[in-house]
Parts: C-alpha cells; structure tokens; sequence
C-alpha cells in the first residue's frame, strides 16, 4: 500500500508550499517497528463502561448514612414480614390460654407472663413469650406495633404512588402542551396549593367517615375504615400538585436544552427524544421526590390517627398506638417510646436515603 | 409589582372562595340534618328550626347565605353547645396565636443563629452536631415530641406542672412546636449563609477591611435571611397544623383543643367555622409572605 501510495498519489509539491514533503520519509514495511504488548494495553479503556444506574448506586452505596438507613429500613421491612408467621398472636386477638380468654394478661410488661400462663407453663404448656408486654385490651403489644408499621408503611407508600401518578400525568400534559393549556392548568394548581391541607384532610376525614360508611360496608376495605380511603381520596386531591409541578419544571427545562435541539436539528424522532434526553433527565428527580414523599405520608397518617382520625379501632397504626399510649402514660411509658421510636426511625430514614439518592442520581448535581 | 400583588391577592381571594364551598358542600353532604341526630323532635319544630337556619332553601341560596354570613363575621352557631362561634373562636384564638406566635419565633430566631454558626464554622464539630440534631428533629412527628417532653419532664421529673396558665409552662409546647420548623431554618440558613460568603460582595468588604462581625452581620446575614422568609408561610401552617394536637396534649384551652373537640363531639358547624378562620389565617399569612419576599428581594422575576 505504503509503496504505490509513495509512487502513484501523492500529490506533487510546489516549491513555496509548506507541507511535509512525504518523498523524504521511507513508507517500506521494515520501517515501521510493531507496538508492544505493553503500548497496546495503553489503549485499553482502563475503567469498566458504566450506566448511568450502576454509576448512581455506586455513589449511594459509598454514602455511609444511606447504607445505614437502607440496612434500618431492610431490617423493619424484615420484621414487619416476618413476625406475623413467628408470633401466634394477631393484633386484634385478647391473649387466651388453652382456648380460655385470660383477664390477668393485661398491661403486661415486656416479657413478662400473666398468672394463668404461668399455671400453664407450670403446667408444662408452652406460652409464647410477650416481647413488648401487652396492652391495656390483653392483646401482645408487639404484634400490634409490627401491624401499626405495617400500616403506616403501606399506607405511606401507596400515597406516594397515587401521588406519583397523578402528578406525572398532569404534569407532563401541562408541560408538554404548553400555552394556554398550561396556563389554565397551572392556575388550578397555585389555588390547590395554597389551600391549607391538612385542613382539608381533616375536614373530609370527618365527613367522609359519614358518607363512606355504608359505601364499604363489608369490603375489605372496610378493614382500613373510611379515615383511610378518605386520607387516600386527599392526597388524590390535593398532594400531587407539589410533583405536577416538579414534573412540569423538569419537562419545560429539558425540553428546551441545547442537546434537545441538537437531537432535534439531527432528524431523531420525539420518541427517541423522550425516551434518550427528556426520561433520564428528569426520572431521578422525580424518583427522589417520591422517596421523599413517603415519610411526609407517614407523619400525615400518624397525625390523623393520633387525632383519632386514622385507620379503623381494632387496626392499629403507629399513630394510634401512641394516642393510646397516652392513658397509661405515667405507668407504661415505654408504650409511647416503641411507636415513636419506629415513626422517627423510619421518617428518618427515608430522608436520609432521600438525601442519599439526589446525591448519587440527580445528573444536575454531578461534578 | 403593583400587578403581582394584585394578582396574589386575587389568588387568596379564590382560595378563600374554594375552601369555603368546599367546607360548605362537603358538610352539605353529610347523610342526615343537623336536627335528625338529635333526639327526634316533631316535624312542626324540625320545620320551623329548618326555617330559622334557613335549612328550608335549596342548597345554592343556602351556600350564598353562608357567604353573606360569613362576610359579616358570623360563623353561625355550634351544634353541641349552641355558643355564638364567633365569640368560641374569639376567646381562645388570643391563647393559640401567644402559644404560635412564642414558637414562630422561637424557631426562627434560634434557626438563624445555628445556621449561621454552621455556615461561619464549617466543617468543624459543632457544625457536625448541629447538623446532625437538624436531621434528627426533622424525623420526630410534633405530636410525638409533645408526648414524650410531657411524659418525661412533666410525668417522671416533675420539673414542670401539666399545665396552668402562667409564662412558664409554654416552655414545653413552645419547644414541641418550634423544634421542627427550627431545624429547618437552620439547614436553609446554612446553605443561603454559605452561598453569601462565597459572594463577590463579601470579599470586596473583606479586602477593603471591614470588621469581621460588620461582614457577617452587614453583608452575608442580612442576604442569607431573604430565603428563610420563603418559609414563614409553611411555617405557620405547620405550627399551626402541630398546635392542634399539642394544645390537646398539654390541655391548652386554645383554638386547637377546641377544634379537636368538635371533632371527636362530630360539631359540624364548629368544624366548619374554625377550618374556615384557620384557613383565612393561612392564606393572609402566605400572602403576606410572598409579597414582603417580592419587596425584600428586588432580583426575583414576578411573574
């Protein structure tokens, strides 16, 4: 190659030019030395090809405050799973021994037996022991915590999720159409906003209690109580607006980037557009929003139930259970303790993952 | 500026307008009058009380009656006592607004004086525990935080009586109310803070030698404030929202435990007078935020 390109191609110079005159070099094949093993691996790419989620995990997993609450989190979830398939008692069952109801078991302390299941294990029967004693109805008050996180959990992050899909989908129309639409839109939203919340929560709550009652009647929703549903029908009203308007944000700023444009003015279709630049622009910011809103979900439940406004009687939640805790507050105060304890771990949890996750996913914070 | 006040004002006033029909159409939908729970009077009297309430109307004249009404400050009657509630709201909204108005400031003064002493003092450990009380206050629920200074301070140590009415024992409310909002003044105080002394203003004085509190007070503090007052307006709500249920703990006979009353007695008139006075104070409060924000700092775009 080297040699005809040497006779036949090259072009001829002229005289002032100040281009490399090629006739000088020596093209023949001995000339050139082959790269050594060692020069060929400078050209590898040293550090592994990464995506934009490994990469994002591997600064979460560096964050030793979100490993923790990750760990915390895993661990309650663990319990909240397990306990009910260990512990033989449900949250709403008086404790009984051998098949008879047992007046003595109540306010029990933490592992600690009433009479009558000391005269059956005298006996030789085996009582499970009470890990957080019982409560003032002789029920264990340990399961009644674990169903309480259960709630409160779930509770949390369904919210979340209505939230999540009301918001997107209003918001990615609002910031899509854009113009009137929007602006129409947007309006809705500011007064929506403004309104005050927890005050509208507690007035459906009340009057929903009303209404849905016989609405529910023997569903399995009506488990959970109308406070429930009315908590979810609210935060369907009135929550979303707050990621509406993060999602618009979000869709009206990437939209009118310069490598948006520059997708667009090189042909790619909006599909492509949406699905390369606009979702992973804007899909961390809104998954962290969600992860935030959980714990705000929990302490609106919690608050609800502690006014007496939450989930329905022999269903416990967090909240309900220090409300309850309340009575017995100068004897037992350990059963204030346990609920708050769970409520701030799990609150506090959240926000430092939160926290964790924009560090790690948010593309706008990278340096 | 003129027409962004304008248009926030017409802002509050729509809100307003929503809160009350949503107040008045979901009471409206409860199943059964006011007078059916009761103990079943005859139909001459349910007719004339139906009358006298203007119950008798269809329900659009009745909500413009209870608009009308409301415009005159009259709130109507509480079905449980039959007291003015007006007059229920006027005599202990005075104890809420002290107990609020202790918190609020509480909170935001303590707030400043962390944050900035976490911004001057960066990195060092008393920047680290403030940081890290921060992020714990922020996980405790206001309710639960009353529950437990009372069950500790009140209960066990006995430090403090539950509650009589001298300055005094607002210390626990106080601190349950504040402790939130508080943490949350000092972490956007540290970060607005830490923003202004990385400003070219601030080296300027430096360099021209301006004492070093002149600096601080003068040039950093006095721009790092303008954000916090973003948040009065969440603030108040969230005092407010929290005093609800502290008012109840600390049997404080405010605003709050009344409205909590009327919620487990089922007084729909009186839940619905006080949702609509407590929501009037919110919005005013945000809009009185948003418009002392918009003279405060010139460079924000009103639109």
């Amino acid at each position: 190659m080297e040699k005809q390109l040497e006779k036949d191609t090259l072009p001829k110079k002229s005289v002032l030019s100040a281009q490399i005159n090629l006739e000088k070099f020596d093209f023949s094949d001995n000339a050139f030395e082959k790269a050594t093993e060692e020069e060929k691996r400078q050209q590898d790419v040293m550090s592994e090809s990464t995506t934009f989620f490994k990469d994002g995990m591997k600064k979460l997993m560096k964050n030793p405050l979100a490993v923790m609450s990750i760990v915390v989190l895993v661990f309650i979830l663990a319990v909240i799973v397990v306990a009910p398939h260990v512990v033989p008692y449900s949250y709403s069952q008086i404790i009984s021994v051998n098949g008879k109801r047992d007046k003595t078991a109540k306010n029990l302390k933490p592992f600690q037996y009433s009479e009558n299941e000391l005269k059956y294990m005298a006996e030789g029967g085996k009582v499970f022991p009470h890990i957080m004693g019982t409560d003032a109805q002789c029920r264990d008050y340990f399961i009644r915590v674990v169903y309480g996180t259960r709630v409160s959990l779930a509770v949390g992050i369904f919210a979340s999720v209505l939230v999540l899909i009301i918001g997107l989908l209003y918001g990615s129309i609002s910031g899509y159409l854009g113009g009137k639409v929007d602006l129409i839109m947007m309006r809705i939203v500011d007064i929506i906003y403004s309104l005050p919340d927890m005050l509208v929560i507690i007035l459906l709550s009340v009057v929903l209690d009303e209404t849905l009652k016989a609405a529910i009647e023997g569903t399995a929703l009506s488990k959970l109580g109308t406070n429930m549903i009315s908590l979810f029908i609210v935060y369907g009203l009135l929550y979303w607006v707050g990621m509406a308007r993060l999602v618009r944000g979000q869709i009206l700023t990437i939209k009118n980037n310069e490598y948006v444009l520059a997708a667009k003015t090189t042909g790619a279709k909006t599909g492509r557009i949406i699905k390369k630049h606009i979702l992973p622009n804007c899909v961390s910011v809104i998954f962290i929003s969600t992860a935030l809103q959980v714990p705000s979900a929990i302490f609106t439940e919690s608050y609800l139930s502690f006014l007496g406004l939450g989930v329905a009687a022999p269903m416990p939640s967090l909240g309900s259970l220090a409300n309850a805790a309340r009575e017995g507050l100068q004897s037992y105060p350990y059963k204030l303790w346990i609920p708050a304890v769970v409520i701030c771990l799990i609150v506090l949890s959240f926000n430092l993952l939160g926290d964790g996750l924009r560090d790690a996913f948010d593309p706008k914070l990278k340096k | 500026m003129f027409r962004y006040i304008v248009k926030r004002v017409v802002l509050a006033i729509v809100t307003v307008f929503v809160i009350a029909a949503i107040t008045f159409f979901t009471m409206n939908a409860i199943p059964g009058g006011p007078f059916a729970s009761e103990k079943a009077p005859s139909a001459e009297v349910q007719r004339v009380l139906e009358e006298r309430y203007n119950l008798d109307k269809p329900v659009y004249q009745q909500f413009f009656i209870y608009i009308r009404n409301f415009l005159h400050g009259d709130l109507g009657v509480s079905l449980k006592t039959g007291r003015s509630i007006s007059t229920v709201i006027g005599e202990s909204f005075p104890v809420s607004a002290k107990l609020g108005g202790m918190a609020a400031l509480v909170a935001t003064i303590v707030g400043l004086v962390l944050g900035s002493i976490a911004a001057l003092k960066r990195n060092s450990i008393i920047d680290r525990v403030i940081v890290f009380l921060t992020t714990f206050a922020t996980a405790v629920p206001s309710f639960v935080l009353a529950t437990i200074l009372l069950s500790v301070f009140c209960l066990t140590l006995k430090w403090v009586p539950v509650w009589s009415a001298t300055e005094s024992h607002y210390v626990l409310p106080v601190i349950a109310l504040s402790l939130y909002p508080m943490a949350y003044i000092t972490r956007l105080t540290k970060t607005s803070m830490l923003d202004a002394l990385g400003q070219d203003y601030v080296r300027t004085a430096n360099a021209k030698g301006v004492a070093g509190w002149k600096v601080i007070f003068k040039h950093a503090l006095r721009n790092a404030v303008i954000p916090v007052i973003t948040y009065v307006g969440p603030m108040l709500a969230y005092i407010l929202t929290g005093s609800l249920v502290v008012e109840n703990i600390f049997t404080i006979g405010g605003l709050g435990s009344k409205f909590v009353s009327s919620i487990t007695n089922r007084d729909y008139t009186m839940i619905m007078g006080t949702t609509m006075f407590l929501s009037i104070i919110m919005v005013t409060m945000n809009l009185l935020t948003d418009i002392i924000y918009s003279i405060v700092d010139p460079r924000i775009k009103l639109d």
